[in-house]
């Protein structure tokens, strides 16, 4: 029966995880790129689209776990929004495939600024093993302008959490300029 | 001449454990003839290489695998499309990638090269260059009637999932015609794979698909060891046959999950996915990686279990098959839910069967295949898993396939942790020429690889071919008549791989 399994989850203890530090140097570093103007109109919060611009699917995986109970993406004020337009942060996949190349583009065009583009995945960061193919470009930044790589094949949640919260981290940062 | 017997008069090649014949082109383009005749000889897949065209066929009355070559002369060869539906997008996307021309093909649009790479045809031998030139506008298949409107969607989805363009003619709710747009993953994967060792090559095998690393990783190993002669050791048939259940737990409870979820259900999505994080974590535990890439290599496996990893994998198979009871309960027992997925998405059983479709996509619809059972490799001959069959078709009976092979993989996971036998993880491989080929039953079907090696034992021809290939035309079948909001828990029963056919 779904309802006291319901009401013994709402008195139970959570099955989520303790979260993890972001690391430092990544947050002063992003902390840098980020105006004063732009953490007082995001207040501590992220919106997130994930775009897939050619992977093999693995990091979809791993994206789509960070928003299962144990990570719970949402208690960090992160959140996977359906429309760049919605969007503070386009999280990308995958090397940048040519026959991807205009709706990356078209979907960076969307996204309203400040914005923010992460490169997830070794594919993402230079083209991985595709690197050199006739129908791939190279990493997701020979395409947009990148602000955060994180590597991995694929990154774990935990990896992929850690770089995200150290952009919030870095929204929170006094300001460096 | 019977469609077998033309294919068996071709001359023998010395293909690796299924026997690959070299027709004539003009007994090829008989072909197409005696297949109609011949219905019980299914179409697995279509490939080339510089001017010559393959096919590889399962003859579902004996069981038996093989594949049948042709020499394009002038670039052209008698397609096959008329007499087996499958065979259209892989003639499309030949002639996209080997510049090879079907003949009176049912369909003869672009598939795999939307204009953007600079040149055509990259794997001909002979690409042509194609500079700065403006990509063509995709046509899509017509619809008349009255008020009909296109809905466009993609390549970009609103979810976190991979990239695709539906294009959906409807009229009122209902729709009337759906037609995929892929290819926008295409990577170049084969190309890249061309003039490698195997075991260079097998991290491309392990990122067709990455829902479906083992699999592929397994079938192309064993495709490759086929090829060389070599037998992989006991103790690395055992893990790989323990890392591919437990891929198909992960993938089936994430499905299970999501089909739940996207019919705005999300109890089940919610446990579902603490299930598999579960699963995963103990995976990471026990191979070093959570969804257990490039852990299978030619010749074995890369890594022994780790100390603990099979306590690891057993506690979290248990917290599984404890919650699966109740969950089917809540799944069985909410009208809102049985409303959505009882008669939604329903596949005709003879589609099912004229494509060949394996898989829960398959099995939901009756098609009783199997490649752990027929051909069967080890160690699955001693192991004897039972096959899970469905004969409703709708997106129920493809959830209940799913439902099943989940609790029959966590015994086959017993047993095999269980009786590991002792021994070396890793073969040596030889370098010198053969012709492998291998099907390894994946989380979504057979997945079907098949290589050949020069004297070097580098890769001289290669396919990979995802079991995505036969069941992506079939959602468009199955989704006919159905209103637009269903048809996410449509493609979600489906569940088709969008990297693993657009290579």
């Amino acid at each position: 029966m779904l309802w006291p399994r319901l009401v013994r989850a709402l008195v139970g203890r959570p099955l989520t995880d303790q979260a993890a530090a972001a690391p430092q140097d990544t947050v002063v570093a992003l902390g840098e790129r980020m105006a004063a103007s732009a953490r007082v109109r995001l207040g501590r919060s992220l919106s997130i689209r994930e775009v897939d611009s050619g992977s093999c699917n693995g990091c979809e995986l791993e994206v789509n776990a960070l928003a299962n109970v144990a990570y719970d993406l949402e208690r960090f004020g992160l959140r996977f929004v359906a429309s760049p337009r919605h969007a503070d942060v386009l999280l990308v996949t995958g090397p940048a495939c040519r026959n991807m190349t205009e709706a990356l583009q078209r979907a960076l065009d969307c996204t309203p600024e400040p914005r923010w583009v992460v490169a997830a995945g070794d594919c993402a960061v230079d083209g991985g093993v595709f690197k050199g193919s006739y129908a791939v470009e190279g990493g997701v930044g020979a395409v947009l302008p990148v602000d955060l790589l994180i590597p991995g094949c694929p990154p774990s949640p935990a990896q992929l959490l850690e770089g995200l919260l150290a952009l919030i981290e870095a929204e929170a940062a006094p300001g460096q300029k | 001449m019977s469609a077998l017997a033309l294919i068996r008069s071709g001359t023998p090649q010395g293909a690796q454990p299924f026997e690959r014949f070299v027709l004539t082109a003009e007994a090829w383009a008989e072909l197409p003839a005696a297949l109609l005749a011949e219905p019980a000889l299914a179409l697995l897949g279509m490939w080339a290489e510089p001017g010559v065209v393959h096919a590889g066929f399962l003859d579902e009355e004996s069981g038996a695998i093989l594949f049948a070559s042709a020499p394009a002369e002038g670039g052209r060869y008698a397609a096959l499309s008329p007499a087996r539906p499958g065979a259209i997008r892989f003639e499309r996307a030949i002639r996209d990638l080997w510049a090879l021309v079907a003949h009176g093909a049912v369909d003869d649009r672009p598939w795999l090269d939307h204009g953007r790479w600079g040149i055509a045809g990259p794997m001909s031998g002979n690409p042509a260059p194609r500079p700065g030139a403006e990509p063509p506008q995709p046509e899509f298949l017509p619809v008349e009637g009255e008020g009909i409107h296109v809905i466009p969607v993609g390549p970009i989805h609103a979810g976190v999932i991979e990239p695709g363009h539906f294009r959906f003619h409807i009229q009122g709710e209902c729709v009337v015609r759906l037609e995929a747009r892929l290819g926008y993953k295409h990577k170049g994967t084969l190309s890249l794979m061309l003039g490698k060792t195997v075991r260079a090559a097998a991290a491309f095998a392990a990122r067709l698909s990455g829902d479906s690393t083992v699999a592929h990783g397994w079938a192309f190993a064993a495709a490759a060891e086929a090829a060389l002669g070599v037998e992989p050791p006991p103790r690395a048939v055992a893990l790989r046959a323990a890392m591919a259940e437990l891929e198909r737990i992960h993938n089936h409870l994430n499905d299970w999950g999501f089909v739940c979820n996207d019919a705005a259900f999300a109890f089940p999505h919610a446990r579902c996915g603490f299930l598999r994080e579960g699963v995963l974590r103990a995976c990471a535990a026990a191979f070093g990686h959570r969804l257990m890439m490039d852990r299978v290599l030619p010749g074995g496996v890369a890594l022994d279990i780790a100390p603990g990893g099979g306590e690891a994998i057993l506690a979290a198979l248990a917290a599984v098959e404890q919650d699966i009871p109740s969950l089917l309960r809540i799944y069985d027992s909410h009208a809102s839910l049985q409303d959505r997925v009882v008669g939604t998405g329903f596949l005709d059983p003879g589609h099912a069967r004229r494509f060949a479709a394996g898989g829960f996509v398959g099995r939901g619809s009756g098609r009783r295949f199997d490649a752990r059972i027929a051909p069967g490799y080890a160690p699955y001959d001693l192991l004897a898993p039972a096959m899970a069959v469905e004969a409703g078709g709708d997106v129920d009976a493809r959830v209940r396939v799913r439902i099943a092979e989940l609790r029959g993989s966590i015994v086959l996971v017993r047993r095999l942790l269980m009786a590991l036998p002792e021994g070396p993880t890793l073969a040596p491989l030889p370098a010198r020429a053969g012709e492998g080929a291998a099907l390894v039953e994946g989380f979504r079907g057979e997945c079907l690889h098949w290589l050949r090696l020069d004297d070097g034992g580098l890769i001289r021809a290669v396919f990979l071919r995802d079991p995505s290939w036969l069941q992506w035309p079939l959602l468009e079948a199955a989704i006919e008549g159905n209103i637009v909001a269903d048809f996410p828990l449509c493609n979600k029963s489906f569940n088709c791989s969008y990297s693993g056919v657009d290579l």
